[in-house]
């Protein structure tokens, strides 16, 4: 019987994995922006109350929110190349994951701006202050760093989530980790490490994520 | 009765109580008194191991509260010990602290059911019993929540008595009562106080009410008894300046 | 659009293990959430390390890796495989589980700790404090989490597709997307539409127990941080 762990053999296939890596890396930071700013749009807009864009949005966001990722990306996939539009499924993830963690993030920023004191409004309009202005000079800078805690968890969310994209064949660790193993017929090794990967990034991120969540409710 | 001998009590380095000694007679009516943070409430929480103690010993009724006689020894109480002996103790609290998951039924019979062990028929009993000592007969299905300050507060006296305690702690029970609600509240606690046997301690800033609830009043400050006296002494010619001084701040705040 | 009745009837035929996986998921979820839970507040060092240890476990890690390891690792470990659903069920359990313990964990922690002194003063043991003092207080805190919770589970339950489950993802993928090629919005849309329909089912069934919970408690309406909320709005 072979062991249950060969650690050659797990070394062996760590450079491949690494590799692998770095693709989920670069798709959480790239989904990440679009989360980011789409969802701060998505916010500011939504606080401007314009009839019919509101609601729109709104059962946009609620749709996105309610609905599997895993799906949504297969929809970009499959349907965008239909209406002429023909991208990488690296893209396509990038895509899938910013437009749906934009929902989240919207939400995030919506407390953050909810959080910002009526009379900050009202001190800004007092000094009439340009729309534009009010919003980079006053809101989102009170709005914004309250909610990095909440932004962050949902970066390292994403980053869990990236092996979805495997279904669309982007090589990230786990698609990976499935390739090694259907050529070796060894799933141990390589399923675990992938884990570990994970675990080893997520989880010191998420503690980093706890001490400033701690260090904001502190001021 | 109750006999606290060498109690000490610190949090982190703060010591709140230093060298307790004290002791208090079945029935005695006994209201202490003091600046806030003198440690009067602390004295009542140890009393219901809601704190534990850092030195010396606490017993009630002969058997010792903090500690159990193992193989002639003293050792610090285990959880169950400390329940057996606190059965006999009830407590009324400043925040009411009625459950709010329960109506008022539950909370006066959810413990004589489950710790006393009395059947539904006679817990349902006594509650009623009780609920019409405190004038709230009317209110035993009602829930907390629907009910003023006052009216919870009686309810929380009515679920103390309900476990037949022999020994009833008062905090400031009526500290968070709107003025007009604390005569109704006091009236009652005298009622009790005259009707039963039960030893009662009590912490109050009420000085009309301490002094003629009282067989005794203790003034406390620094974690320590520094004066006591029947209420009548006390009250009209104190001997330690403290105590002056702490009666005449409060008779000038009105 | 003629092809709409086979492609719906297609995806109804995805709906039952869609339904069996997140029914079975919520309920291992719940199961795993209080036992972890309970355990990180536990006054035993060794349970709140183990239990510690769980929760950080599956949340540091990907959902997808571990229904890969529990479908492909575990059979080489012990021998046997289990089948697809049920390790879709438990993969779906122990995730949610792990962040369903800390929903319990914050909820337990929020009940005042003046309750727990009075029920300490009634002469309660620890077990009837927790069970029947604290635990119907903490509850009505956790419906909201745990509806989203839910909702977070029945989006998870795709991945089922991964271990070939004939759920809706799956039906869709594998049986529609190739055989009816020229409706591929209308079948993203229908499936979309399922998983959404599923989610308002466990909205409003999250809605009416939190209607109930908080009644119980003399609060009408909704719990209190929704009432924190419309007091700050």
């Amino acid at each position: 019987m072979t062991p249950l762990w060969d650690w050659g053999y797990a070394f062996s296939i760590l450079p491949r994995l690494l590799e692998a890596l770095l693709v989920t890396i670069q798709i959480t930071v790239l989904g990440s922006l679009v989360a980011l700013v789409l969802g701060l749009v998505i916010a500011v807009v939504r606080r401007a109350r314009i009839p019919v864009v509101d609601q729109l949005v709104w059962a946009f966001v609620e749709f996105v929110r309610s609905t599997p990722l895993l799906v949504q990306v297969f929809f970009l996939y499959y349907v965008l190349p239909h209406v002429g539009i023909v991208l990488s499924a690296f893209a396509v993830g990038v895509i899938g994951l910013g437009v749906h963690y934009a929902t989240y993030t919207s939400e995030v920023y919506r407390a953050g701006i909810d959080a910002v004191p009526v009379g900050q409004w009202e001190a800004a309009a007092a000094l009439s202050l340009p729309r534009s202005r009010v919003w980079t000079g006053v809101i989102l800078p009170q709005a914004v760093p309250r909610v990095l805690p909440a932004l962050g968890n949902y970066v390292i969310s994403m980053f869990k989530e990236v092996p979805l994209l495997l279904a669309v064949s982007v090589v990230e660790v786990v698609n990976t980790a499935k390739e090694i193993s259907s050529e070796t017929f060894r799933p141990t090794e390589p399923y675990t490490i992938a884990g570990l990967l994970f675990l080893l990034l997520s989880y010191p991120a998420s503690i980093l994520v706890r001490r400033l969540e701690r260090r904001s409710v502190a001021v | 009765m109750i006999v606290f001998d060498g109690v000490e009590k610190r949090f982190g380095d703060r010591t709140v109580l230093s060298d307790l000694n004290f002791s208090v007679q079945p029935g005695e009516h006994v209201t202490l008194i003091g600046p806030s943070g003198s440690g009067k409430t602390t004295i009542l929480r140890l009393l219901m191991c809601l704190e534990s103690i850092d030195a010396g010993t606490i017993s009630v009724g002969g058997s010792y509260l903090s500690h159990m006689e193992k193989g002639g020894k003293l050792v610090p109480a285990d959880e169950r010990h400390s329940r057996q002996v606190r059965k006999r103790i009830g407590m009324v609290f400043q925040q009411f602290n009625l459950f709010p998951n329960m109506t008022v039924r539950g909370n006066l019979t959810e413990a004589p059911t489950r710790v006393l062990g009395l059947s539904r028929d006679e817990a349902t009993a006594r509650a009623k019993e009780l609920l019409d000592l405190v004038g709230l007969a009317d209110k035993l299905d009602e829930h907390p929540s629907r009910l003023s300050g006052g009216q919870q507060q009686r309810v929380a006296i009515a679920r103390a008595l309900a476990m037949r305690p022999s020994v009833l702690l008062l905090d400031e029970v009526t500290s968070a009562l709107d003025p007009e609600l604390v005569a109704g509240v006091l009236a009652l606690l005298r009622d009790i106080g005259r009707s039963t046997d039960i030893t009662i301690l009590c912490v109050t800033h009420e000085m009309g009410f301490a002094r003629d609830f009282s067989d005794r009043v203790m003034m406390f400050d620094g974690g320590r008894v520094i004066e006591q006296a029947p209420p009548a002494e006390l009250f009209t010619e104190p001997r330690e300046p403290r105590t002056r001084e702490f009666l005449s701040a409060l008779l000038s705040r009105g | 659009m003629e092809n709409l009745p086979r492609i719906v009837a297609v995806l109804l035929d995805g709906v039952p293990a869609t339904v069996i996986a997140t029914l079975g998921g919520i309920v291992l979820t719940i199961v795993l959430s209080f036992v972890a839970g309970l355990a990180l507040l536990s006054p035993q060092r060794w349970l709140r390390a183990v239990s510690r240890v769980y929760v950080e476990l599956f949340r540091g890690t990907s959902e997808v890796v571990q229904l890969f390891w529990i479908f492909f690792v575990l059979p080489v470990l012990v021998g046997f495989q289990l089948v697809p659903l049920f390790a879709g069920i438990v993969v779906l359990g122990l995730n949610h589980g792990a962040y369903g313990a800390e929903i319990v964990r914050g909820a337990v922690q929020s009940v005042p700790r003046a309750q727990v002194e009075a029920a300490t003063a009634l002469s309660f043991s620890p077990a009837q404090r927790m069970r029947r003092v604290v635990l119907p207080q903490a509850v009505v805190e956790m419906l909201p989490p745990f509806n989203n919770l839910f909702i977070q589970l029945l989006k998870s339950s795709a991945i089922l597709s991964f271990i070939v489950v004939s759920e809706v993802t799956e039906r869709g993928v594998q049986v529609l997307v190739p055989n009816f090629g020229s409706d591929i919005v209308l079948i993203f849309t229908l499936m979309l539409v399922i998983y959404l329909l599923l989610a308002l089912v466990i909205t409003a069934v999250m809605r009416t127990l939190e209607r109930v919970a908080a009644g119980r408690l003399g609060r009408r309406g909704a719990s209190r941080q929704a009432r924190a909320e419309v007091a700050v709005g």
